[in-house]
């Protein structure tokens, strides 16, 4: 462990200033002044003022560097210089530069605003600043000069001004004449101390003309390490390709300003120097193109090292990776505990738990290191008091055993019980990422239960997901009771629990309380048995119980709730006991379980999540003995059914022909803002929906009753009755954008239609069911919707997650205050009671508190 | 003669009302703020065209809330 310093304090930041460096600054933090683009001479040793100066930072293991003494990594690197023969603009200084121009006097470099008003209106931009930054103070300055109307004669010596321009990106332009970099730092010279204290800028720190560059510094070797390749060949950095070019035309500048060139040459050579010196800044200047490497790739300069998604803030300081951590695919396993994960032994073998030997652990410990990092348990290293890490081998493995006493730690292997945080991207929500126990199993895979599933929007398609495994007793404590999934229970979306049962776990749960089944006592308690439940005392004494008092078993016994299912019928359970209704996904089901909501009030979370788990598992062990079968014959519909679907089909295709026929004959009343055709259309539509809707009503009425399917649609384990319709009757009109499918061919959509032909067929409308099958034609409109939406969603997921990160970013500091009104950081209100009634979701019941239960109770 | 349409008058539009000194004093205790903490309005912002407001004042809008029947929110008028 390293030393203990939180205590000294020894020096405080007290404010940090940002300025620009000037010529001077640059000339004296420079440790050597460069003068030629060569690297290395034929020996291969830098070159003296070259631009991999040794003075520049050591590059070399083993040798020491001769400006600071240090060996390589502990030497930051030192900055050089360049002087360059002509001045030239900095990119990112030249929207100030702009400003300044337009807001001085050309000849004696005053701000263009009389001296009675000056200090009124730098007192208005210093509450500009304050309010919108430095940007909008700049553009109150121009807005001010403009409405004084000086803008054509300076206030204090009266000279006319002249209208300077920007020509994009670096030449300034006065009265279409250029004004040479030369010119302009001459003007940010003239420009008073006081005068810049009113455009915002610090001359201490900052003086204009500091932004016309007359000195480049060099960055140091240590940010541009050139890297060895196999063949021993060199490869440059970027911006030491970069720095190359500049100083290779700086010297020809040089030169042929001193055999006195032509005009026009220098001016050339000029404009290259300054375009290698913008883009050696930012090569994504809008206006000019990007400086390649020879193989066309674009050079990666300063900015482009800091910017965006790979860039040094989001990549390496915002999006730092962490040890101790697994990633793989996962796949359900119900009889898991909510809150545990399956890690398979391979990954248990690779994490470790460091824990601190004592006295007392000595011995327990020192079997892990005993067994070493094969066998597992054991353990991988020791570190010793003073910090120093040591792996066990099989060589070291006696040795180290020897040397173990209090103080020391051991990193064991993860065992069952130990803590980690399973997270499945994208983390959208708090419960994205929760803190479950470790259960070390057998196989490559992560198991999770089923149940959880939800909250992580986990499916088992192929999806992988990540395991943390916390290090210290305080981050362990802090992700137990914080982000243990039981915490995480009631959603602050909506204020119910965001688990619930799934699939299985329903459809069990339906049979067993909708007396579907008869069982003997024996079958029950063997049942009960199996999701280990042991108080049998709710089972009557008789022969045969009913699977509402084998439900009521795995309830607390003063537990009372009043509800509906999903299809309306009362619920009640009084003391603990099922006494009517039936158990299905209206109050079993995440996100809708009002009954665990109930559950989690009364008897608190702990609680709540054992008592689901029983429930869960008692649904399934229930499909488990009596069996669940899904066949096609589910589907099936007597004769009068499919009679009765027929005759709606042909109704509504006889509709559908009068009212083409009426369109025709012109006779069709337009509806409001519609055209004669859109009116059609909409009809039409509706017509056929309606049949569809009918023939569906007509499948649930006759397809045989108490059937797989039949039940999953009614308990709400899964599918609804549309998609029973689909099967066994119609899958219906197959719209694109909302209107039936009109493209394709010239004036009919395939090329097996008359034209002009307006009938349900031609466009779209699917007669049949999935189970009689498809039409050639009605498979291939059914293709073109589900390519449609196909594509729909590939477009909306990344729109929607950068639309997400925008919002979280722009909120993530709200917070709400003890005098219930939400702030940002700098104290604004934002809303004057958190989202307008002050109530917090995840204490409600579903958003809504029961305020007549609540006086009940306290009665 | 036509009538002349006033925004703020209409019927989705949350109601507002300019708030005494007295009031605006009150509110700015009850929060420990001072105008600079409370969110803007522009002075020229169609609702306050027959409010008769100031650069200054505190402007009252009383909304209707889908969760909390009304909701009552505080704005400062700022400059353009």
């Amino acid at each position: 462990m390293s030393e203990y310093t939180g205590d000294y304090v020894y020096k405080r930041v007290e404010s940090i200033v940002f300025g620009v460096l000037s010529p001077k600054m640059i000339k004296q933090m420079s440790s050597a002044k460069i003068v030629t683009p060569e690297l290395y001479d034929k020996e291969g040793y830098p070159v003296d003022g070259g631009l991999m100066d040794i003075r520049l930072g050591v590059i070399d293991p083993g040798l020491k560097c001769r400006i600071c003494g240090s060996k390589l990594k502990e030497c930051p690197g030192h900055f050089g210089y360049i002087e360059l023969a002509r001045p030239v603009m900095h990119i990112n200084f030249i929207e100030i530069v702009y400003n300044l121009l337009r807001c001085t006097c050309r000849d004696c470099g005053r701000v263009l605003i009389p001296k009675n008003k000056i200090d009124k209106l730098t007192q208005k931009f210093n509450e500009v600043e304050n309010e919108m930054g430095q940007e909008a103070r700049r553009k109150a300055i121009r807005e001010e000069i403009t409405k004084l109307k000086t803008i054509n004669k300076c206030p204090y010596c009266k000279a006319r001004q002249q209208k300077v321009t920007l020509e994009k990106p670096t030449t300034f332009l006065e009265n279409e004449k250029r004004l040479s970099p030369i010119e302009v730092r001459t003007r940010m010279e003239k420009i008073t101390d006081e005068d810049c204290l009113v455009f915002g800028l610090n001359p201490k720190s900052v003086r204009p003309e500091w932004m016309v560059l007359t000195i480049l510094p060099i960055p140091p070797v240590t940010m541009r390490p050139s890297i060895t390749l196999e063949s021993g060949e060199r490869s440059e950095d970027d911006l030491t390709h970069k720095l190359g070019d500049i100083v290779r035309i700086n010297q020809r500048l040089f030169e042929n300003i001193n055999a006195g060139a032509p005009e026009i040459i220098i001016e050339d050579l000029w404009d290259l120097l300054q375009y290698h010196i913008t883009t050696f800044f930012d090569n994504a200047v809008a206006q000019l193109p990007p400086a390649r490497h020879r193989s066309g790739q674009p050079l990666k300069t300063i900015s482009e090292r800091i910017k965006s998604k790979e860039g040094r803030i989001r990549h390496n300081l915002a999006g730092k990776r962490t040890n101790f951590s697994a990633r793989t695919v996962i796949s359900p396993d119900p009889m898991l505990k909510l809150n545990e994960v399956g890690v398979p032994k391979e990954v248990a073998e690779k994490i470790t738990v460091p824990e601190r030997v004592t006295e007392w652990n000595m011995a327990y410990l020192k079997e892990f290191v005993e067994r070493g990092h094969k066998k597992y348990p054991g353990a991988n290293y020791i570190v010793r008091p003073d910090g120093k890490k040591k792996k066990i081998t099989d060589e070291t493995r006696e040795q180290l055993l020897e040397e173990l006493q209090p103080g020391y730690l051991v990193e064991r292997h993860v065992m069952d019980g130990d803590i980690a945080i399973f997270n499945r991207q994208p983390s959208l929500h708090r419960m994205s990422m929760m803190c479950h126990r470790i259960k070390v199993l057998p196989y490559k895979t992560f198991r999770l239960n089923p149940a959880v599933c939800a909250p992580y929007n986990a499916d088992f398609d192929g999806d992988e997901m990540n395991l943390h495994v916390p290090q210290t007793e305080e981050a362990r404590a802090e992700a137990e009771i914080l982000m243990m999934v039981q915490t995480q229970l009631i959603s602050p979306r909506y204020g119910l629990s965001v688990i619930g049962c799934v699939q299985d776990g329903v459809s069990g749960n339906f049979i067993l309380t909708n007396n579907m089944i008869k069982m003997t006592r024996n079958e029950a308690v063997d049942l009960l048995s199996s999701v280990g439940v042991d108080n049998f005392t709710k089972l009557s004494r008789k022969e045969f119980v009913t699977g509402a008092d084998v439900f009521s078993c795995v309830l607390p016994d003063d537990f009372n709730f009043v509800g509906k299912s999903k299809s309306g019928q009362p619920v009640k359970i009084e003391n603990g006991k099922l006494i009517e209704g039936v158990m299905d996904s209206a109050n079993l089901g995440g996100g809708k379980g009002l009954m665990l909501r109930t559950l989690h009030k009364n008897y608190g979370a702990d609680d709540t999540i054992q008592i689901l788990e029983k429930i869960f598992k008692l649904g399934i062990k229930t499909s488990l003995k009596y069996g669940f079968s899904v066949a096609i014959s589910d589907s099936d519909l007597p004769k009068a059914a499919r009679e009765k679907i027929n005759g709606i089909m042909d109704t509504a295709y006889q509709e559908v022909e009068n009212l083409i026929d009426r369109f025709q004959r012109n006779d069709l009343e337009t509806f409001p803002g519609k055209s004669l055709k859109e009116t059609l259309e909409l009809k039409i539509l509706e017509l056929l929906n309606k049949a569809r809707n009918e023939s569906g009503l007509v499948v649930n009425e006759f397809a045989p009753k108490g059937t797989a399917t039949l039940l999953m649609t009614n308990s709400g384990a899964r599918g609804n009755p549309l998609n029973l319709a689909q099967m066994a009757a119609c899958v219906g009109q197959q719209a694109m954008r909302g209107k039936r499918i009109e493209k394709g061919y010239q004036g009919r959509t395939l090329s097996c239609f008359k034209k002009d032909d307006l009938s349900p067929a031609a466009h779209g409308f699917i007669k049949k069911g999935f189970k009689s099958g498809l039409k050639p034609h009605e498979f291939f409109f059914m293709g073109m919707t589900g390519r449609d939406s196909l594509m729909d969603t590939a477009l909306r997921t990344p729109k929607s997650g950068y639309l997400y990160r925008r919002l979280a970013n722009a909120m993530q500091d709200l917070k709400v205050e003890y005098d219930n009104t939400v702030r940002d950081s700098s104290k604004k209100i934002i809303q004057f009671d958190y989202g307008e009634d002050g109530m917090d979701v995840s204490k409600s019941e579903g958003g809504i508190v029961n305020v007549q239960r609540i006086i009940e109770e306290t009665k | 003669m036509p009538k002349k349409l006033i925004i703020g008058k209409h019927d989705l539009i949350p109601k507002h009302t300019k708030l005494s000194e007295k009031d605006k004093k009150d509110l700015f205790e009850k929060y420990k703020i001072s105008l600079k903490e409370l969110p803007k309005i522009y002075k020229g912002d169609p609702a306050l065209q027959s409010l008769n407001v100031k650069v200054g004042d505190v402007v009252k809008i009383v909304r209707n809330s889908p969760t909390s029947g009304e909701s009552i929110y505080y704005r400062g008028v700022v400059n353009a």
